[in-house]
């Protein structure tokens, strides 16, 4: 079972802002302190395809690492366009964090008994 | 059939350099504009990625290394807004290869963006040819259009 890294984002998530989430992230997958992600999503108020372009690149690295990712609360403007793209085909969702990190503990508990 | 005559258009027009934190202005600075028309709340968030994406092409692919000017036009009729986004890059050789879903010429994005356009505006066409820069118009119709 591994570390989670709950990353509580904010604001806007475009071209100009996904540069400090992508380097927060990378940092703590690459150098193990984290393997499973919880993207708290509730405060952010825009996305558009750099900021979908930058939480799947992340989801493809914490699967390099077996880590899994799960989104919790998007608005529903912001829901609307991750749907679209269809990154919860991809990435689980949970409607508070707590119960985002029970989901990853069940989800590793399940690969162990495999 | 009762053929409604347009007034004339209001029209706005910004011009700013392609930096990334100007993506966040051009949207905004849009969806206020067009906040004079009676757009849902909706239409306005579908506007903004639009412009986001629109203008994100532009920093991105028309000045992949260099720095330039991105014109950014918007029009309020009676009948909804139109936009156009340009720039002054190398242009793109081939539109309807771009236009597909997933192509891109960077690595580690995910050319979803005149996707997002296509889905969320009522029209999108892209104008560019190589050397020439690249325009992308795009209309919003008050009223949605059958395909929304």
């Amino acid at each position: 079972v591994g570390t989670a890294l709950i990353v509580r984002m904010s604001g806007e998530l475009d071209l100009h802002t996904v540069d400090p989430f992508r380097r927060v992230v990378d940092e703590a997958l690459s150098s193990g302190q984290a393997k499973d992600l919880v993207l708290a999503l509730k405060g952010v108020t825009f996305i558009d395809s750099s900021g979908i372009g930058a939480i799947l690149g992340r989801y493809r690295l914490a699967k390099e690492f077996h880590g899994t990712v799960v989104a919790v609360g998007p608005r529903p403007a912001v829901r609307r366009v991750l749907e679209m793209a269809g990154v919860f085909s991809v990435i689980g969702t949970a409607d508070t964090e707590r119960q985002a990190l029970a989901r990853l503990s069940a989800a590793h508990h399940d690969h162990g008994s495999k | 059939v009762i053929e409604v005559e347009k007034g004339p258009g209001n029209t706005v027009k910004l011009e700013f350099p392609s930096r990334p934190e100007n993506v966040g202005f051009a949207r905004t600075a849009v969806a206020v504009f067009a906040s004079q028309k009676d757009f849902t709340l909706d239409q306005i968030d579908e506007i903004k990625v639009a412009v986001s994406e629109a203008v994100s092409n532009a920093v991105i692919h028309g000045y992949k290394e260099t720095s330039g000017v991105v014109r950014v036009e918007a029009e309020l009729d009676d009948g909804g807004l139109t936009i156009t986004v340009g720039d002054e890059g190398p242009g793109i050789s081939d539109i309807d290869w771009a236009m597909e879903p997933g192509r891109t010429t960077e690595p580690g994005r995910m050319g979803l963006g005149l996707v997002f356009i296509k889905a969320y505006m009522d029209e999108a066409t892209l104008f560019s040819a190589p050397g020439a820069g690249t325009r992308v118009r795009m209309r919003k119709n008050l009223t949605p259009s059958e395909n929304e």
